[in-house]
């Protein structure tokens, strides 16, 4: 029923591309998102998919015709990384504001200046107020498999929400790793076929798309609403995790609990750094210590209720954040999940970690260092320093 | 070509009870343009006059499929838009032919949605794009924009005792446009709604990307009586500055000639965005906008007898 | 009307459409604009000659044509401009100062 085959992160995501077959692709090329776009070329070049590719001149327009399309009434999909996501800020407001279950790629990598092709988190984290889904990848398999469920997260008509599968530029993206596919056709029938609501192409029943909120003021209440199906996403994201893994023998929950149900002290992380980050735990286990480990998966919406049971048992715990939120306390992970702990009566002490700005390589050492400060933590009952930049000249 | 009559008889499209100014002549260019259609239509609007006034939830004017996105961005949404039908074309889902016309309004259009205007006219979608040029923001309150004409009063070009007005000529958008070498390319007038509706229904004949840039007067911004946009077009067009004209698979046609070319001041001394260039002082620019004028037009018959 | 708004104001944040989409084509026409007129638009039938000038220069769709002839002004949604008037070529119509 699945195979494995040889592939980086970028080409295990055209793949699930080709098999999604959606209507419309438009994209832009950038670092590190190319190959993504080259790839899924070669399929519409060699007649694998059915797709309309529209290779527009920017970002902007990518996700303008991405919204276009989508309101025609079609399944629709896109790849971007860093500035091209920047340069499409406007337009994710307007996907997500206009209820439209576009799936995009971002290949995770900094923002200029100084220009800098490789990973960290400041662009997905930039967008995290956008209304948009956000699904972090480990490795290559998981950016496979999300980009799979994505579809039909954003298309459940419960939810319809624009979402993102974010994997680490470079680290994922280029590195070619072991990756199982299900058949096209199970990819197929796990996604059914794309029903519209609105459709602007439905010529006997017009419609208005992207009506002006003038004199009457409704607003609000269209933003209260995508709080509302960002809320309801939670279930569908849980029973589209389960179902995927009847089909691929791979579930997938909000986040990935490793080896934390009898730790002391954890970590937080996003991303492909878990990887490193289980090797060092498993190796302190080793030696007797009892440290966990929470890979955060989905971070919009935010799952307050799991995050909390599943750290609320630790003495000490470090939020690894790959972005940082100049001039506030902490990344943008570690303000959030410190909030989601304070209603417990006893919670960890919880410290920040901003790290691999820029692609900055984070080693076992460097979350050695962490597990460490953490046991002292533990033991003194205090923090010395919140916030901490790790693997940086200071 | 339709006559009056058969198009007294289709489908309005733009209903009344939009909140467009009274007099506007972006509404008169929008009506004319949908009129020219017999097909089901798909249309996008950049954000602008047309667009705020025309959808305020939950009331539209459209009578057929609208899309607004974002001020740069139509080109590109209906892109999407095309994109797709082609997709369920393909696929057999879709049987109907179905129609593609995006608005934008001279900001939307020469300024911040240009490169997107750019990016589809060379992808080759099978749309119409259509300018409806009013010369300045004035959805924001009468801002200059690659559109206003030299010397005139804007809010951001105010007739000023150093500058009077705006120091710039304008873009001539059209023949940016005809550089892409599309099939069809046309400038068009409300006042001659016979020339606009033919152009109109030859775009949306013609296999792949059209444009045509329709100069829309607009009471408030130029500063002239409501009752007068007609007027205000025509004098525009029988001064030359707005000649009507058409590109066909690069050859050029002109559609119209006046048959005495009236003095540009003509249509300038109308209006109230022009009234200080008429103080001696500023003779001099007024001498230059009849020269630009002059200028283009000598340009234009010279392309129209080459082609 | 197909989309009943009469109780818009008091809807809920959850009865509104997806992305406040309207789904009811052109139901503007239940929205007047003629409040906004201070002078009326009035033909003189004795001297129109339907030639529909004024049908095609209305920016407010608001000249009423009947099988090739104009039957009158829709003073719902005229909001007095006087275009027509201007371009009418036979002076049929004539403004009138809206009564107040
Ligand atoms: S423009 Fe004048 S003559 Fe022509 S139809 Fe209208 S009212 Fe009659
Ligand atoms: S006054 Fe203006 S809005 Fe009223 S019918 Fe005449 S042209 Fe139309």
């Amino acid at each position: 029923m699945s195979k494995a085959l040889a592939l980086t992160g970028n080409g295990a995501c055209a793949f699930a591309m080709r098999q999604i077959n959606p209507d419309v692709v438009a994209a832009y090329p950038i670092t590190p998102q190319t190959t993504i776009v080259e790839e899924f070329s070669s399929y519409v070049a060699d007649g694998l998919v059915d797709t309309e590719l529209i290779c527009v001149e920017s970002e902007h327009s990518a996700m303008s015709s991405c919204i276009g399309a989508s309101a025609a009434g079609v399944r629709v999909m896109t790849a971007t990384s860093s500035q091209g996501l920047a340069l499409m800020w406007e337009m994710l407001y307007i996907a997500s504001g206009l209820r439209l279950p576009i799936v995009m790629h971002n290949v995770n990598r900094t923002l200029s200046a100084p220009i800098n092709i490789h990973c960290d988190h400041s662009d997905s984290m930039g967008a995290r107020d956008s209304g948009w889904i956000q699904i972090y990848s480990e490795n290559a398999q998981e950016a496979y498999d999300n980009t799979i469920q994505a579809v039909r997260i954003a298309e459940d008509p419960k939810v319809r929400l624009p979402v993102m599968v974010l994997l680490d530029g470079f680290v994922i993206s280029h590195a070619i790793d072991r990756v199982e596919v299900i058949d096209d056709e199970v990819v197929k029938s796990f996604i059914g076929d794309f029903k519209p609501i609105y459709p602007l192409l439905d010529w006997e029943n017009p419609v208005t798309v992207g009506s002006f909120d003038g004199l009457y003021g409704y607003f609000f209440e269209t933003k209260r609403m995508q709080a509302e199906v960002m809320e309801r996403a939670k279930m569908v994201i849980k029973k589209v995790g389960n179902d995927y893994g009847k089909v691929s023998g791979r579930s997938y929950g909000f986040f990935e609990a490793y080896r934390l149900d009898d730790a002391e002290v954890g970590i937080i992380v996003l991303g492909s750094t878990a990887g490193t980050a289980k090797v060092v735990v498993d190796n302190l286990r080793d030696k007797g210590i009892p440290v966990g480990l929470l890979k955060l998966r989905v971070f919009r919406p935010f799952p307050l209720v799991e995050i909390v049971e599943a750290l609320n048992h630790l003495k000490a715990l470090a939020v690894l954040d790959r972005a940082d939120s100049i001039g506030s306390f902490g990344g943008p992970l570690f303000t959030e999940i410190r909030s989601s702990l304070y209603d417990l009566s006893m919670r960890p002490l919880v410290v920040n970690y901003i790290y691999g700005l820029g692609g900055r390589d984070i080693d076992e050492l460097q979350i050695m260092k962490v597990f460490s400060d953490l046991q002292d933590i533990q033991e003194t009952g205090q923090a010395k320093k919140a916030i901490n930049y790790l693997g940086v000249r200071e | 070509m339709a006559s009056l009559r058969e198009l007294a008889k289709k489908k309005n499209l733009l209903t009344g009870g939009h909140r467009l100014c009274a007099g506007c002549g972006a509404s008169i260019t929008i009506r004319q343009v949908l009129l020219a259609s017999n097909y089901p239509l798909v249309c996008g609007v950049a954000t602008g006059c047309l667009e705020v006034s025309t959808t305020i939830y939950p009331y539209t004017a459209w009578r057929c499929s609208y899309i607004h996105t974002a001020f740069e961005s139509v080109a590109a949404t209906i892109s999407g838009v095309e994109a797709a039908y082609r997709a369920l074309k393909k696929k057999g889902k879709i049987e109907r032919e179905m129609k593609f016309i995006a608005f934008g309004g001279d900001g939307g259009t020469y300024d911040i949605g240009f490169q997107a205007l750019s990016g589809a006219l060379e992808r080759g979608h099978r749309m119409l794009y259509v300018c409806y040029d009013n010369q300045a923001y004035m959805n924001t309150g009468i801002q200059r924009s690659g559109a206003t004409p030299l010397g005139a009063w804007t809010t951001t070009t105010p007739a000023g005792k150093v500058i009077p007005g705006k120091p710039n000529w304008r873009k001539d958008l059209t023949a940016c446009v005809v550089a892409h070498n599309i099939p069809y390319v046309a400038q068009a007038s409300p006042s001659h709604w016979k020339d606009l509706v033919s152009k109109v229904e030859k775009a949306l004949e013609t296999d792949g990307p059209t444009f045509i840039n329709i100069l829309a007067p607009c009471p408030r911004g130029w500063r002239y009586p409501e009752s007068k946009t007609i007027k205000m077009a025509k004098l525009a067009v029988d001064s030359c500055f707005w000649p009507l004209y058409e590109v066909e698979e690069g050859k050029y046609k002109l559609n119209y000639q006046p048959k005495e070319k009236k003095p540009v001041v003509e249509w300038l001394q109308l209006q109230g965005r022009f009234k200080h260039l008429f103080k001696p002082e500023n003779q001099a620019i007024l001498e230059k906008f009849q020269a630009n004028v002059d200028k283009a037009w000598e340009n234009l018959l010279a392309l129209a007898q080459k082609t | 009307m197909k989309w009943d708004i009469r109780k818009i104001k008091e809807w809920k944040f959850y009865e509104h459409p997806q992305g406040i989409t309207i789904p009811e084509a052109g139901n503007a026409h239940y929205y007047p604009t003629g409040s906004w007129r201070s002078q009326r638009p009035e033909i003189n039938w004795d001297k129109c000659t339907h030639c529909l000038f004024c049908f095609i220069y209305c920016p407010d769709s608001s000249i009423i044509v009947k099988g090739e002839k104009v039957v009158g002004i829709d003073l719902a949604h005229c909001k007095g401009c006087g275009v027509c008037a201007e371009e009418c070529p036979k002076q049929a119509i004539e403004m009138l100062k809206e009564r107040v």
